[in-house]
């Protein structure tokens, strides 16, 4: 891969690698001089990236979540893969407060939240094949907001 | 994460500590519905004080105790919650339905005048 640095990390999708995926790019991204608030808002979006392909891509199920992480031109650009069920209407899913999982009490939130932290978003998903997230953030050092 | 509940007149007080994603709101949610009815308790109050990170898995889970408190009346607030955390809620329109307070003492005054 053509990135000035990376990491490729597959994981069991189970709700403790929640935890374990946000230490991982918070890890990757330490070599930067990135601000706190900027880290706490990559790490919360990776969490609602991750929550999602275990929760809606995998139903709680057997399954394997990919992430890769990686720098470029100080451009940290994330990609959260899962090979579940996939996104049958992705504008749907992307309006705030649509949940599948009101049951498990599931705000519907994730999306937007991944929306208002990160400078981008995309999300490429196919019924029965599984769902990419492609999330960027410019890396700008030390905020103080 | 590590959680701690107490009585304070009709309040329960829910203090957690750490990061509250999918896996911790789970433990959360049972923790305070046990506690809650076995403690008698009217309002719920969070010490969001020592929350270090709140992905919409914690949104979910304070709206789910606002539903079911209010069956009896009560009220949830949330106190001390850091900027960040707050921006979280914010983006839900939470606060449009629960109170945040800076501090704990503060809260539970205001809850006071409720029985
Ligand atoms: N990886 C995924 N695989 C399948 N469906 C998904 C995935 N991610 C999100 N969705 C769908 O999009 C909806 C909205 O997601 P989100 O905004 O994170 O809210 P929530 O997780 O609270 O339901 C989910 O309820 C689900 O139907
Ligand atoms: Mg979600």
């Amino acid at each position: 891969m053509n990135y000035e640095n990376y990491v490729l990390s597959n994981f069991k999708a189970i709700s403790t690698n929640e935890s374990l995926a946000r230490m991982i790019v918070s890890s990757f991204v330490s070599s930067t001089d990135i601000g706190l608030n900027d880290l706490l808002d990559i790490k919360t979006a990776v969490s609602e990236a991750v929550t999602n392909a275990i929760i809606h891509g995998y139903d709680e199920k057997n399954g394997e979540v990919s992430m890769l992480c990686a720098l470029n031109d100080g451009i940290l650009h994330i990609e959260i893969t899962d090979y579940g069920k996939g996104i049958s209407n992705i504008e749907k899913a992307r309006t705030p407060l649509f949940t599948s999982k009101p049951e498990l009490e599931r705000s519907g939130m994730g999306f937007t939240v991944m929306e208002m932290l990160m400078d981008s978003l995309e999300v490429i998903s196919e019924e029965g094949k599984g769902t990419k997230i492609i999330l960027t953030k410019k890396i700008s050092s030390n905020d103080e907001d | 994460m590590n959680l701690k509940t107490y009585k304070k007149e009709n309040n329960l007080i829910v203090v957690i500590k750490g990061e509250i994603d999918h896996h911790t709101a789970e433990s959360v949610r049972e923790k305070i519905d046990d506690d809650y009815f076995k403690y008698r308790c009217k309002n719920i109050v969070f010490d969001f004080k020592k929350v270090s990170l709140m992905d919409s898995s914690g949104i979910g889970m304070v709206i789910g105790r606002y539903k079911k408190v209010k069956f009896s009346g009560g009220k949830v607030i949330v106190a001390e919650a850091n900027e960040t955390v707050k921006k979280i809620f914010e983006m839900s329109g939470l606060n449009k339905i629960i109170d945040f307070y800076k501090d704990l003492e503060t809260a539970i005054c205001v809850l006071g005048g409720t029985n």
